[in-house]
């Protein structure tokens, strides 16, 4: 009874073209806005800044750079921490070789370098696709690691290609405290998220989703496949290549090639598939999902072993922790193949007649 | 010369044994048409299962026994729960299914054997043959020798196999149309139960050699992914083009794990080793923009 929709009138186009046409969706999500911006910096300690929320907010980024790609355009990539990689050290590299650029400029360069070899890797995306696109984007996630750990220019001659993220300084205000690195990455999800929502459900989404429901079909009604396939690989690298500078810059701020390997890929993937496959909400649960599962297992094991009487070692643990995440993805591929998101959308429809469901 | 016969011999022998895992997949890509994202993880489970039980105190063929029951098992509980449940859905979220998998069997086998690095003594030393070592001055190892014989019989086998026998015409009726063999009385979840079963034997004896070679570890799970570009270059679903495909991607990338770094370090200055890591993807991915089907893979392709 909360939840309806009666009542609620479209009297105007740009009432029916709204992102939240319902005033609920519109009022929640400036709640959680609202809290997201001034309460948590408020309550949260600095941990969980640190340790939870900023990687959250990262990842939920990343994932949906991805989910561009993967849910919407239906290409599968196994190397989106290879487009993190670049972006990380496309804007090191900016802010270290061009005097006095503002962090934005070289931020954002970094996102258009990622674009870049996006683009390059996804061209075999227009002769092949399906496993075949997944073993081209491999050879993308191995080649950019490698070039990045050997050629020295990358990291500026550091040993074994670690690089050091410079503090970040704007408007004379310095991004080094946890809040500030948290209102800073906030600000790049919030601004990200908002330009991707209205991505999806503009012409260049629907182009997406048609291609990705049948590609012939696509093209005889005339989407242009190439553009199509090659804007999707960009505006994922895009977005992927932000979330990587941002890995780098307001989460670890030293990483090293190794850091983006192939496990980093694996999660980003297995974020979009437990979050939901083509959503955007589904993002930020996928990243929720994956990032709090390791915490709750460190949590809940050791009081179940104590319980049974069995040893654990903390080796055991982690193996337990691959396993909950095969076991999960193929239970939600089985079960649910939209996800998390997809389990809101269904609470969301008992809301509207709950407690009254007749 | 010499030199360059040595480095090729052993991107031969290297190459077989990536050809060996690449068959796994294609058995289980030509019978029902999923690529088996975790034969890899079967490769490091079955190899684990073996010295696990050795380690408890089993004799060696016991213990190889036993691991190639426990792979049975696991194939048929993959068919079970959960490809079986996944019918109908597109392939990509089969392949997505098999990483889950991948996942899965990476957790549970070091749970059940242990996780620390042991070496699977087969009885047969890794020396260079003294023989042609003295006649030609090239090092061929026993042991690599003895896993191309091995490989080489297998894949004989396998081909006889699905050439001439009940089975074999069963699974390629299968292969071809799931519908119609369904149709002619051919027990379709028991067909895909032997295939499994097979991919797990042909997990075991990779992981046997891998495990001879370089003892048993996590990292043989990874190596395996090699063999997705292998099976690019030999077409996903032929049996010779696994082992030829194998052995090209064998050869080139220690070819070129030889000859490129000293060039880029004439350019750039640095070091340049670990090309094998990538090179064989980017080759595979430069032979698909010729000729999608691979070396010896049938014509029809999902071609965009």
């Amino acid at each position: 009874m909360f939840y309806r929709e009666t009542g609620q009138f479209k009297t105007s186009y740009r009432a029916d073209s709204q992102i939240f046409p319902i005033w609920q969706d519109r009022i929640g999500m400036l709640v959680v806005l609202f809290f997201a911006v001034v309460g948590i910096p408020l309550i949260a300690s600095e941990y969980w800044i640190n340790a939870i929320l900023i990687p959250f907010l990262i990842f939920s980024l990343a994932t949906m750079g991805l989910n561009f790609l993967t849910g919407y355009a239906g290409q599968l990539s196994l190397g989106s921490a290879a487009f993190m990689a670049v972006g990380a050290f496309a804007t090191y590299n900016f802010q270290l070789r061009v005097e006095g650029i503002p962090f934005f400029a070289s931020i954002f360069l970094g996102g258009v370098s990622a674009a870049a070899v996006g683009i390059l890797f996804g061209l075999p995306s227009l002769r092949i696709k399906g496993f075949y696109l997944a073993v081209a984007t491999l050879a993308a996630q191995f080649f950019v690691v490698w070039c990045l750990t050997k050629f020295p220019w990358f990291s500026n001659n550091s040993s074994s290609g670690v690089i050091s993220a410079q503090t970040i300084t704007m408007f004379g205000f310095t991004f080094d405290t946890p809040i500030r690195k948290y209102l800073l990455v906030l600000f790049f999800v919030i601004l990200l998220a908002l330009l991707g929502k209205n991505l999806v459900r503009s012409a260049t989404g629907r182009a997406w989703m048609a291609v990705r429901d049948m590609d012939v079909a696509a093209e005889v009604i005339g989407i242009p496949l190439m553009r199509t396939k090659l804007l999707a690989f960009a505006i994922s690298s895009f977005y992927c290549g932000i979330a990587g500078a941002l890995y780098a810059y307001c989460y670890l701020g030293t990483v090293e090639p190794d850091g983006f390997s192939l496990d980093l890929s694996f999660k980003i993937l297995f974020m979009v598939i437990i979050g939901g496959v083509g959503s955007i909400l589904g993002n930020f649960l996928g990243a929720g999902f994956i990032l709090l599962l390791p915490i709750f297992l460190d949590i809940v094991l050791p009081a179940v072993a104590k319980v049974l009487h069995l040893p654990l070692s903390s080796q055991i643990v982690s193996h337990i922790q691959l396993m909950v995440f095969g076991a999960l993805i193929i239970f939600f591929l089985i079960v649910e193949p939209h996800g998390l998101a997809k389990l809101w959308q269904i609470t969301k429809e008992k809301l509207r007649l709950w407690p009254f469901p007749h | 010369m010499q030199f360059f016969i040595e480095i090729v011999m052993s991107g031969i022998l290297s190459g077989l044994m990536y050809s060996l895992v690449a068959l796994g997949f294609v058995l289980i890509f030509k019978a029902s048409g999923v690529l088996n994202f975790a034969q890899g993880s079967m490769v490091y489970t079955a190899a684990l299962a073996v010295v696990g039980w050795i380690d408890m105190g089993m004799p060696m063929w016991l213990a190889i026994l036993a691991a190639f029951l426990f792979m049975v098992l696991v194939g048929i509980c993959t068919e079970r729960f959960v490809l079986g449940k996944l019918v109908n859905q597109p392939p990509i979220s089969l392949f997505m299914a098999t990483i889950g998998l991948s996942f899965f069997l990476d957790g549970l086998a070091p749970i059940l054997f242990g996780s620390e690095i042991r070496p699977i003594n087969l009885g047969i030393v890794d020396e260079p043959i003294q023989s042609i070592m003295t006649a030609t001055g090239i090092g061929i190892s026993k042991l690599d020798l003895f896993s191309s014989f091995i490989i080489v019989i297998l894949v004989l086998v396998l081909t006889l196999l699905f050439q001439y026998t009940r089975v074999g015409r069963a699974l390629r009726a299968v292969a071809d149309d799931h519908q119609a063999a369904l149709s002619l009385g051919i027990p379709l979840e028991n067909i895909w139960a032997i295939v499994w079963a097979i991919a797990g034997f042909v997990a075991l004896v990779a992981g046997l050699l891998w495990g001879a070679r370089n003892g048993v570890q996590y990292a043989l799970s990874l190596t395996a992914l090699k063999a997705l570009p292998v099976l690019i270059l030999g077409g996903f679903t032929s049996v010779p083009g696994a082992v030829i495909g194998g052995v090209i991607i064998g050869v080139s990338e220690k070819l070129a794990e030889i000859y490129i770094p000293p060039v880029l370090q004439g350019w750039f200055g640095g070091n340049f080793g670990g090309i094998e890591g990538w090179f064989p993807y980017i080759f595979a991915l430069l032979f698909l923009l010729v000729r999608p089907e691979g070396l010896f893979g049938e014509k029809h392709i999902d071609r965009v």
